[in-house]
This record gives structure tokens, C-alpha cells and sequence, in this order.
């Protein structure tokens, strides 16, 4: 944890968790975390299934309460004001949580009139967070006839309209397709930059963090096991592949790279010679003017940048976890087994 | 603490949901109708002991039947907040600023709300078999009665809810818990046919007060003073609105 929190200024910490710890029976969901997110700052929550980002999540808005350890948002405490919590946030739910008995712009009403907003304040309100997801025509429609990116719009249009100060994205682009993730995506990086909103987001998507995320804390088991930028996080591993296709005066070239102490590691299969190195974009050129002296010619040269994936899999030990029974799916678990006797 | 916002908004949703699930209104009443017909008609000619002979069963039936209507109008608008936990609809709740007790107080106004413009739709319906109607100020004062027994249900609904993780245990609370309330109350026969014994529990019914209030005030005939009904179903209601709001707050949200 190279970026820990101890020398950032408390001032600009818009969340601060503080041990924060939630035990279900003996399962420790959430083990311990301590983290803060800066103010305007979009905070990554990465991790695989069923490692405690959810947990975390309802907790930080109050929906559970911690075993042990606590947090403030905005100077308030999840515990003791929860009512105040409440009124600074935003959240946008992993599983869709809108009253598909009502329509669109009943849903953002009747949520903008729960946080006292006034009549005129709201239609102006509404009109502008529909036109920035998209739904104004379909504005006055049954939200059960919505389609599910349509769903996920309006609860993002919906977890705007109140103007948090924090915004909560819990898997905000689950089972999206690939345009109205991107469309996503863009939203909440322009709501992050025009209205300095804070973001936390998780997700177990390597690419989202990485687009969206200023810092990402990747957590497995409940723990924070690495806490830095993205790039920083690619630092971890070894560094970038550089494969060259190399053509004659390999006696002289070898020896020449072999002093040099950016490689990190150096294999050669018949011409074709792969190099572990930091910084891999900055060093072609450099390889390539060792090459020329020592009269090596370099056919094709290719560069592969650590993925965030690879990061991921680095800490975590593998990209497929089994998802933890939550009590939800236990129970119907339970009446599926009921049910076939 | 109250936040009548709150309180005016999901009173608000649960009217237009109503308004506009015209089939959820019509399943909701068809029971009592059939119940209030067959029963109505089929027993039409029988003489309870113990009863004033100048009361038909018709009379003495209708009033039972809008209690009966309250009660399972009322207990399923309170187990409804398992739908909206199952809809993910309960969580959007939780985390507005709303306070904890203005949402069930909101709920509770909704469900009461929906529940006696059910009650007095059987009540204009069973004029259609014969009902004499007491004059306009009674039906009114009917309907402070039945403020009283939807709260009540609405209440035990919210509370059951609370304990209930999702929507399959429904059946088993409507077969155990509102069968037995509905049949204890003596909303079919009165409650001094049944078994010593058994009696005991008719008393404990909060329904029991609930239809004998009606029927004093409805068709001038209660077993008990009415004014004892209207202190009991008070304070059952009372104690019921704090249990409520007590148990949601102390709940699971997820």
C-alpha cells in the first residue's frame, strides 16, 4: 500500500473508513478496512465476487450496520447520523431497485419529493437529469416496459436528481452491452467533472476501473490487499513485454542488453527475443540503437503493456471465484430444494 | 422525526398504484364478494340463537364481510413492503433521508387509504342483495372504525414482513395467522356459539371489537358496549403503529 492514508490531508477526505468490519456468523465479510477517498475523487472498489464491495457499500450508506469500526462521509457518521449520511449521498444499486408499477418520471418525482425538493425546482431537475440519461421521450412510459439499459439509465438518472455530494455505483454497468457502457462511463466521468462529485464505484470489471477510476483499492476476503492508481497497480507486476524479431549479430547484441539494468528479464526463442522492462516505449528507441551497433536488424518489434487483469490475478490468485451464498440465494436454494421432493 | 413529505409521497405511490392495478382491486374484493353472496344467500334463512329475530343473516353478515375486507386488504398492503424488498423498491427507500418511522407511517396511511375505499365498496355492493344502509353521518362514523381495524392489519402485516425474508412465506402466514383472525372474530356467527375454550381466543382477536363496532354502528346491533370496541381497537392500534415502527427500524433492510 504505497499510497496509504496516513499522508494525506484529513481535510480533503470526503469518506474516511476507519476499521470498518462486518461479520455474518463466523464469516468475516468485511475484515478491517481502513481507506479514505478524496474529495472529488472517482475511488474503485475492485475485487471478485463476493469479496466485500457490496458489503462495504451498504454499509457506507447505511442500509447495514458495521460489527465493528466505523466511517464518516462528509464529516458524518454512518452510526450516529445516518439520516445525514443519507442526505449527502447518491447510490446506484447493483440489483435494479425502481417501482416498475410507476413511470419514469413518477420514480424521479416521488425520489426528489423524499428529499424535500420543491415543485418547480423538481420538473426542472427532472428534465435535465432525463435529457442526461437519454429517456426523455420515454419519460411518461410504465417502467416495466423499459428495457434493462433503459432501467439502469433512469436509476442513474434518479440517483442524480438530489445533487449527492457522493455518489455510490455498485456494478453500475452489469450485464450492460458494450454502447450503453460506454455511454456509462462518459456520464460519470463528466458528472465527476462538472459537479466535483465524489465517486465510489465497484465493479469486477478490470477495463471500467481502469477507464474510470482515479485510485482503485482491490480487495479479496474482505481486505484491502493493494490500494494505488491504476498505473501504479501495473507497477506491480514486472513490467511491460517487449517481443523483437532479430536477424544476425545476436553475439554482439546479447552481451550489449545483458548490461543493461532496465531488462528485467531477457529470453530468446530462435529470432524471436521477448524482454521484461519498465517503461517499454521508452526503451524501443534505445534497443533499437544498441541494435543498429551491433549490426542486428529488427524485423518487427511488438509491446505489451500489463493489463489491470494480470494485476488483478497477480493479487487475488486467480480471475474466477465462486460467489459466496448470500442468505437471498440460500433461501431459495433452500425452497428449490423443497420444492423437488 | 415525522416528515409528512415522506409520509404524503408514499401515500401518493400507493394511491396511483391502486388506482392504476385495476386487476390487483378487483382480486382483492372478489373473495369477500363471493363470500358476502353465497354465504349471504345460502344462509339467508337461518336463525342464530342469541340473536335478535328482526336481524336477517344478510344484516348481520355485511358488516363481517367489510371487516373481513379490511383485514386482508390491510395484512397484504403491510406484507407488501416483501414485494418491494424483493423488487429492490425498500432499499431506494432506506437510503432517501426519510426517517424510519414516517415510512411506515406513510405505508400505514397508503394501505389504510386503499383499504377502506375497498371496505365501503362492498358495503355499496351488498345493497345490491338487500343491505338496508344507515343513514349518511353512521356510514361516516363507520369509517373512523375502519380506519381503526385497517390499521391494526396493516400494522400485523408490517411486523410479519419483518421477520419474513422474502415472499415465500406468505401462504403459510395467510393460512395460520389471518384465517384464524378472520374466523375467531365472529365476522360469520357470533362469537357465543363457539366452544368456552375457544372464545378465549375470539377475545383476543382485535377483529372481534373491529366487527362489533360495525355492526353497532352499522346495523344497530353489538354484543358488546361500543364505546369498550372503540377503546380497544385504539389502543390495540396504538400499541400496534409503535411495534411496527419499532420492528422496521430494528430490521434487516437487505
Amino acid at each position: 500500500m504505497k499510497n496509504g492514508i496516513f499522508d494525506e490531508q484529513g481535510s480533503m477526505d470526503t469518506i474516511i473508513l476507519n476499521g470498518l468490519t462486518k461479520t455474518f456468523g463466523e464469516l468475516a465479510a468485511v475484515d478491517n478496512v481502513t481507506l479514505s477517498v478524496k474529495s472529488g475523487e472517482i475511488f474503485g472498489l475492485l475485487g471478485p465476487n463476493g469479496a466485500g464491495k457490496t458489503t462495504i457499500i451498504n454499509m457506507l450508506t447505511t442500509l447495514m450496520v458495521p460489527t465493528s469500526g466505523g466511517a464518516t462521509i462528509t464529516g458524518h457518521d454512518i452510526e450516529k447520523d445516518p439520516e445525514d449520511v443519507r442526505r449527502s449521498i447518491g447510490i446506484i444499486f447493483q440489483d435494479p431497485s425502481l417501482d416498475i408499477g410507476l413511470t419514469g418520471r413518477e420514480n424521479l418525482d416521488f425520489h426528489a419529493m423524499m428529499y424535500g425538493i420543491d415543485t418547480a425546482e423538481r420538473k426542472k431537475r427532472i428534465t435535465d437529469v432525463l435529457a442526461i440519461v437519454g429517456l426523455t421521450e420515454k419519460a411518461d412510459v410504465l417502467v416495466e416496459n423499459y428495457s434493462g439499459g433503459m432501467k439502469r439509465r433512469l436509476e442513474i438518472a434518479r440517483g442524480l436528481i438530489h445533487h449527492p455530494r457522493v455518489l455510490f455505483l455498485d456494478e453500475p454497468t452489469l450485464g450492460l452491452d458494450a454502447q450503453t457502457r460506454r455511454k456509462i462511463w462518459d456520464h460519470i466521468k463528466d458528472l465527476n467533472k462538472k459537479h466535483a462529485m465524489t465517486i465510489i464505484l465497484t465493479t469486477h470489471y478490470m477495463e471500467e476501473a481502469d477507464y474510470l477510476c482515479e485510485r482503485i483499492a482491490v480487495i479479496d476476503h474482505g481486505k484491502i490487499i493493494a490500494l494505488d492508481t491504476p498505473a501504479g497497480l501495473k507497477t506491480l507486476l514486472k513490467g511491460d513485454v517487449l517481443t523483437l524479431s532479430v536477424n544476425g549479430g545476436l553475439s554482439s547484441f546479447m552481451p550489449l542488453l545483458k548490461e543493461k539494468l532496465w531488462i528485467r528479464e531477457m529470453n530468446l526463442h530462435d529470432s524471436n527475443l521477448t524482454i521484461t522492462v519498465t517503461d517499454g516505449e521508452k526503451r524501443v528507441p534505445e534497443l533499437f540503437a544498441l541494435a543498429h551497433v551491433s549490426g542486428t536488424a529488427i524485423t518487427s518489434v511488438s509491446l505489451n503493456k500489463p493489463s489491470l487483469e494480470d494485476v488483478f490475478i497477480h493479487l487475488t490468485g486467480s480471475s474466477i471465484r465462486e460467489q459466496e451464498g448470500t442468505r437471498h440465494s440460500h433461501v431459495h436454494a433452500g425452497m428449490r430444494r423443497r420444492m423437488m421432493r | 422525526m415525522i416528515q409528512p413529505a415522506a409520509i404524503y409521497v408514499l401515500w401518493l405511490r400507493e394511491m396511483l398504484k391502486f388506482v392504476r392495478a385495476k386487476s390487483r382491486m378487483i382480486g382483492a374484493i372478489a373473495m369477500p364478494v363471493f363470500m358476502l353472496v353465497f354465504l349471504g344467500l345460502g344462509f339467508r334463512r337461518v336463525e342464530f340463537p342469541g340473536l335478535p329475530p328482526e336481524i336477517g343473516y344478510l344484516q348481520y353478515l355485511v358488516p363481517g364481510i367489510v371487516g373481513m375486507t379490511l383485514l386482508f386488504t390491510g395484512a397484504f398492503t403491510g406484507m407488501s413492503v416483501l414485494m418491494d424488498r424483493q423488487f429492490g423498491f425498500l432499499k431506494e427507500v432506506m437510503v432517501t433521508p426519510a426517517s424510519r418511522v414516517s415510512i411506515v407511517l406513510g405505508r400505514i396511511a397508503g394501505g389504510a387509504s386503499t383499504s377502506i375505499i375497498q371496505a365501503l365498496m362492498m358495503l355499496f355492493l351488498s345493497v345490491f342483495l338487500g343491505f338496508a344502509l344507515p343513514s349518511f353521518p353512521m356510514i361516516a362514523a363507520s369509517v373512523v372504525v375502519m380506519m381503526f381495524i385497517s390499521v391494526i392489519f396493516i400494522c400485523i402485516g408490517l411486523i410479519l414482513s419483518s421477520f419474513m425474508k422474502d415472499i415465500h412465506g406468505f401462504n403459510t402466514m395467510t393460512n395460520f395467522i389471518i384465517f384464524p383472525i378472520f374466523l375467531l372474530s365472529g365476522a360469520l356467527f357470533p362469537v357465543r356459539n363457539l366452544p368456552a375454550a375457544i372464545q378465549i381466543f375470539s377475545y383476543l382477536d382485535p377483529l372481534t371489537y373491529g366487527v362489533d363496532a360495525l355492526r353497532g354502528i352499522l346495523i344497530g346491533y353489538a354484543a358488546f358496549n361500543i364505546w369498550i370496541d372503540l377503546l380497544i381497537l385504539f389502543i390495540s392500534s396504538t400499541a400496534l403503529v409503535c411495534a411496527s415502527g419499532y420492528c422496521f427500524k430494528k430490521g434487516e433492510v437487505l
